[in-house]
């Protein structure tokens, strides 16, 4: 086993993913580049990467926000951008991660209409979603149902 | 400032949502950049060294496959520092190989074991059950307290 150095130690990388009719990647990435003093900023398909120091990299992302806050969403990244373990350019394919990312990508636009209703609706009044762990009992009728297709 | 443990512990809706009501997610890439930004003998891709398992021994057993016992070692330490945490049950992002399945059991077992506040959802599947989402991610989050 060789020796591991780190590089961009004290640093921080976060994803910013634009799913927005309004605003593209490169908008976004025009203005992280006007307001970065020094943080690497990487366009990506989906949105920008990241990398800086963290003052730095949340003053940005609140910036970015700015411009379409129920459009924009942010994570974190464990790696820095265009690393070699971890980039498409080296690997081929999609990077390991973003079927994660597209898979969500599905969900996004119903969580942006949520968070565009809930400034204009009243948050308590609004019902509270499908418990999980609620098991509910089976319904007579459908139980009937199912008797009546296993004797069929 | 709360730190909420997020399951599954990549998703970009839940880290998005924690951190923009004034909380702390506390997702994989946090564990592994610690890895990343730390020396030590070269381990790729994540920089798991063969320590991991043994640290992963806190929370399984030792017949518990290594693989579940070194992802362990990432997310064992978050689930003892959150405060609260947000479990989404259907989400198909978290499958992954037997490793991945049975981590996800363990963690999901020693999140419901810990006297936390916790949010049970499933992903929303039309624009009604978004905004039921959002606005339960939004409640819970605010009821925890401490916003920066």
């Amino acid at each position: 086993m060789t020796d591991y150095t780190p590089v961009h130690v004290g640093t921080v990388t976060k994803y910013v993913v634009v799913e927005s009719f309004d605003i593209t990647p490169a908008d976004l990435g025009v203005r992280a580049y006007e307001i970065s003093k020094g943080a690497m900023v990487k366009e990506t398909c989906f949105g920008l990467v990241i990398n800086g120091k963290e003052e730095e990299v949340d003053q940005i992302v609140t910036e970015l926000r700015k411009i379409d806050p129920d459009h924009i969403f942010v994570k974190d990244r464990g790696f820095p951008p265009g690393d070699p373990r971890r980039c498409r350019a080296n690997l081929g394919g999609a990077r390991p991660g973003y079927h994660g990312m597209e898979s969500e990508m599905t969900v996004i636009p119903y969580v942006s209409h949520g968070l565009e209703a809930i400034k204009t609706r009243d948050i308590a009044t609004i019902p509270p979603p499908q418990n999980p762990l609620e098991h509910k009992d089976l319904d007579v009728t459908h139980l009937k149902k199912l008797i009546e297709a296993q004797e069929s | 400032m709360v730190k909420v443990f997020i399951y599954p512990a990549t998703s970009l809706i839940l880290s998005d949502l924690v951190a923009r009501y004034g909380h702390t997610p506390l997702s994989s890439a946090v564990a592994i950049r610690e890895r990343i930004q730390t020396a030590g003998l070269e381990s790729p891709p994540l920089q798991i060294t063969p320590e991991e398992p043994k640290k992963g021994l806190k929370w399984a057993a030792v017949e518990v496959p290594a693989g579940v016992r070194g992802r362990m070692s990432l997310y064992g330490p978050q689930i003892e520092a959150c405060e609260a945490a947000i479990i989404i049950n259907d989400a198909d992002l978290a499958f992954g190989c037997m490793g991945c399945a049975r981590t996800n059991e363990l963690i999901k077992f020693l999140v419901r074991q810990k006297d936390i506040p916790k949010l049970d959802l499933y992903y929303p599947k039309s624009e009604e059950e978004g905004v039921q989402f959002v606005a339960a991610i939004k409640r819970f989050l605010d009821e925890l307290g401490g916003k920066k």
